[in-house]
């Protein structure tokens, strides 16, 4: 039995829909990303699952409790990262934790083990108030305290938004051996390239999920051949000239180098092509699709 | 439950106390409104610069002349032969009120054609200038009858000032003063730190807790209750030994009042936080909801008896106003408290009715 | 010379005993994209708000457009253009409306305003939304917009800060195309980013650690350099020595 389940729900504030019939099951003990831009209905689903909203339509259970009926015996068992750094500013560290240990009645005593590992990095600075911690400090004192009373499911909703790339590191492989420790996490995020770091992924736009596998069979599906090449001179000029080749999709910029999107063309038919087009293909190579890649091409597909 | 009652309850303190900006202004604002409106905008009358007209000197004018120089209020500072300058001197500030004597007044004044007393007061301040003709008038009217043969007996009037023998206007602000801090201090604070956290997004890791509301609610009640209950005791020992402001009536009975009072703000700011979506609504509504009515309606600047019925009507439902009142009573008046039930069994209703709406109205999940 | 667009010596600025930014020089061509990178508190925004005017080095020099900062801190703001995530655009103005007040702000005459409005909103496909609140936008359309505007008086320099938070994958490489079509243009953009894949396309990066730039190159020169596949890995051995936060 999963620790979350979302059958088919929809949520609309007024008459703009937020989500339309959003699915997901998480099985116990693994990490369940969620990727998508702003606006795509990430935190309204976060809300759902966390009983903060009511869903408009749609079944959500949480550690096989109803999100409308049981609303209080899943508040016990879950934690809860909101998007924006959600903690008492004008506490300091310890205050903060200490309250939150409270609030689910226990204390940083009875369950310091639990955060230990984070908390310990965080133990130098307990005096110092929440808002005067650097981005990465806040973010790992927001899990402390959405640990603090053991929960089954975590709920983290883009909890590395606007954090430096080292804290984001470094907030991954907690998550890592959060994971070992048996915790269900469910976890959002913008960033494409952190996908690779969840067990499953969903991709999210405009309220609907329009892919949810594994990491690698994302890439996988992508089913369309992608090349890297090499560019002297102008970027845009090159962009134009190589979408207008018969049999190439879509070109994007990357750096002094663009990528080349095809279906079908294999490395030495689109090499002839390009150089008939004046071009230099001595760097052409057949590059790996990302994340982000098959973000847009699953969702390019979906609006076909 | 206990644990997180108290837990909450620290944490709150903590928001106060850290904010020492804030709490300073909530703990010095009593004492700043006390002294302004004690010292600084008295309504009393006091050494109002005269000019007097005498066109034929005399006894009796030297006499009145003398009379409203040795009063409080007046302070002579020319005396004139005729009226043609007292306008300069009104211009230039010298004086703000004129009496000017008709000529031969002595020889007329006992005669039936009389004389006549001319006041020229500066209307620009309608207020001031109507006080200053009627003390004026009595002085006169004071110093002529003295010297009226006894034979006479004319009327004369006895004016006794019941409960407030020297019109002091601190009798009539202090009540409103606490009416004011109080309803300020407990429904806004409570409201802005109510809609803080849900701009900020605690609120949701509350709401998400298995804390109960009421727990919640509660906790944010205390400290405004303390504070507030600290600036009512600063508020009262400053009119008594600042302005000489008696407290006439029994403590106990009147701080009863006021914790009722306190309940009833708090429940408003309570009820302003569950519509409040940011910290400047719930300021902005609890500075309009609040302090307008309270300033204008409930008898603190003008008295309740004297407005157009409607307004009459609406300041039935302004808390401040039953407060105002009640303070008046047991505070300026010394009344027994059985002779304000009517004030306590309003306050109480309201208290009741706020609470139970706001808490009712208090979400367990977000909209 | 004359052909940098930026170029700064030992640049600095202290708050008190803390010092944000430590003796940076660096300097970029006209029509580079150049990509400044760090941790949050390496002292960034601090470097970027000097190069824009907005606060007065403690030492060192810097000149932006031809112009000096420290002497001349007014008409550096002339040559240059801003954009960041979190303040681009007025929601309550329409598009039109926010175009001709941010050129008016340049003090672009009202003809030429006109025209070229028309041209930009056309090649953004926003020409039939000309008279839409901005609010009610999508945000990958309002990102465009704000960059559209940022470059609309054609300023030597653009400056983004965080340009693309949040938007959409679509929407981003839409946004960097926009970028390389002002770079041809001869606009120099420096930018800063949190995605580390953007770092890529930049044609140089610099890396801040501790208010010290501790790496500058191109993408390619600086895996090589640190033996990296990504930029992500590089900034990752750079940044992890990092001793302050904020």
């Amino acid at each position: 039995m999963s620790e979350v389940s979302v059958r088919n729900v929809s949520m609309s504030y007024g008459r703009v829909p937020a989500l339309d019939g959003v699915s997901l099951e998480v099985e116990g003990g693994t990490v369940f990303g969620i990727i998508g831009p702003d606006g795509a209905g990430k935190t309204t689903l976060f809300r759902i699952m966390t009983t903060l909203l009511v869903p408009g339509s749609g079944e959500v259970r949480v550690c096989g409790c109803d999100v409308r009926k049981d609303f209080m015996e899943i508040r016990r068992m879950i934690g809860y990262m909101p998007g924006h750094f959600s903690l008492y500013q004008d506490l300091t560290v310890e205050e903060n934790l200490s309250l939150f240990a409270a609030v689910f009645n226990t204390s940083i005593q009875e369950n310091y083990h639990l955060v230990a590992e984070i908390y310990s990095q965080l133990e130098p600075f307990r005096k110092r108030r929440a808002g005067k911690l650097s981005g990465g400090m806040k973010q790992k004192l927001a899990l402390c305290c959405a640990m603090i009373h053991k929960p089954r499911v975590l709920f983290l909703d883009e909890p590395t938004t606007g954090v430096d790339p080292v804290s984001r590191k470094e907030f991954w492989q907690m998550l890592a051996r959060l994971k070992a420790q048996g915790i269900t996490i469910v976890v959002s995020t913008p960033y494409m390239d952190e996908a690779s770091k969840c067990d499953v992924i969903s991709l999210m736009k405009d309220g609907r999920f329009f892919r949810t596998d594994t990491p690698e069979a994302i890439v996988k599906g992508f089913g369309k051949r992608m090349y890297e090449l090499g560019v002297q001179g102008s970027i845009v000029r090159a962009l134009d000239d190589v979408a207008s080749v018969q049999g190439v999709e879509s070109c994007s910029p990357f750096g002094d180098r663009i990528h080349i999107v095809s279906p079908s063309l294999g490395r030495e038919e689109l090499s002839g092509r390009l150089s008939a087009i004046g071009y230099d293909t001595s760097s052409l190579r057949e590059a790996e699709p990302t994340v982000e890649d098959c973000f847009i091409e699953f969702d390019s597909r979906q609006n076909e | 439950m206990m644990r997180q009652f108290a837990a909450f309850i620290k944490k709150e303190f903590l928001h106060v106390l850290r904010d020492a900006r804030t709490m300073l202004i909530l703990l010095g604002m009593p004492v700043v409104q006390i002294i302004l409106f004690g010292f600084a905008i008295s309504t009393e009358i006091r050494n109002i610069d005269l000019a007097v007209v005498i066109p034929s000197a005399d006894g009796i004018t030297r006499k009145l002349t003398e009379k409203m120089d040795a009063s409080e209020y007046f302070t002579v500072r020319c005396v004139l032969q005729d009226s043609k300058d007292i306008e300069r001197y009104f211009r230039d500030g010298t004086v703000s009120m004129a009496i000017a004597f008709s000529p031969d007044f002595a020889d007329k004044v006992f005669s039936p054609e009389g004389s006549a007393i001319q006041l020229i007061t500066d209307g620009s301040n309608t207020n001031t200038a109507r006080t200053a003709a009627g003390y004026a008038s009595a002085i006169i009217l004071d110093g002529l009858t003295e010297d009226m043969p006894v034979s006479t007996g004319g009327i004369r009037p006895n004016i006794r000032m019941l409960f407030n023998p020297q019109m002091r206007s601190s009798y009539t602000f202090v009540p409103g003063v606490m009416g004011l801090i109080i309803i300020l201090i407990c429904a806004m604070m409570t409201s802005i730190s109510i809609v803080r956290e849900k701009e900020t997004g605690t609120m949701d890791l509350m709401l998400v807790s298995p804390m109960r509301p009421s727990v919640i609610i509660l906790s944010k009640m205390v400290p405004y209750m303390v504070l507030s209950t600290v600036n009512y005791l600063t508020i009262l020992l400053l009119s008594v030994t600042l302005l000489d402001v008696p407290l006439s009536g029994n403590f106990w009975s009147l701080s009863l009042l006021s914790l009722i009072y306190i309940i009833v703000s708090l429940a408003l700011g309570l009820l302003i936080s569950t519509k409040a979506r940011t910290q400047l609504a719930a300021m902005l509504g609890s500075g309009m909801l609040l302090m307008i009515p309270v300033v204008f309606l409930s008898g603190l600047m003008f008295p309740v008896e004297s407005m157009p019925g409607f307004f009459r009507a609406v300041s039935a439902i302004v808390p401040a106003r039953w407060y105002i009142e009640g303070v008046k009573k047991l505070m300026i008046e010394g009344l027994p408290i059985w002779l304000v039930t009517k004030e306590f069994i309003i306050l109480s209703a309201m208290a009741v009715l706020l609470l139970a709406v706001s808490i009712r109205n208090f979400k367990l999940r977000l909209k | 010379m004359s052909e940098n667009a930026i170029y700064a010596e030992s640049l600095t600025k202290r708050f008190g005993s803390f010092t944000a930014v430590d003796h940076i020089s660096f300097s970029v061509a006209k029509g580079e994209i150049f990509g400044f990178l760090g941790a949050n508190g390496a002292g960034k925004t601090t470097a970027m708000r000097m190069l824009c005017g907005l606060s007065r080095p403690t030492s060192g020099r810097a000149v932006v457009a031809g112009v000096d900062i420290s002497r001349r801190p007014e008409d550096v703001k002339r040559h240059i253009g801003y954009m960041s995530q979190k303040f681009s655009l007025y929601d309550d103005l329409t598009v039109s409306e926010n175009i001709t007040l941010f050129a008016g702000i340049y003090g672009m005459k009202e003809k030429d305003i006109a025209r070229k409005s028309r041209d930009m909103l056309t090649r953004l496909g926003l020409y039939g939304e000309r008279d839409t609140l901005v609010a009610s936008l999508p945000l990958g359309w309002k990102q465009k917009l704000a960059f559209s505007s940022a470059v609309f008086h054609e300023p030597a320099v653009v400056f983004l800060d965080e340009p693309t938070g949040g938007v959409d994958p679509v929407t981003r490489r839409q946004f960097w195309r926009m970028i390389y079509e002002a770079a041809e243009r001869g606009i120099t953009v420096f930018v800063t980013t949190h995605y580390m894949d953007e770092a890529e396309y930049c044609h140089r990066v610099s890396i801040m650690v501790d208010g010290h730039i501790s790496a500058m190159g191109t993408p390619s020169g600086l895996k090589a350099e640190y033996g990296a596949g990504s930029m992500d890995e590089v900034f990752y051995i750079l940044a992890r020595g990092a001793r302050r936060s904020e």
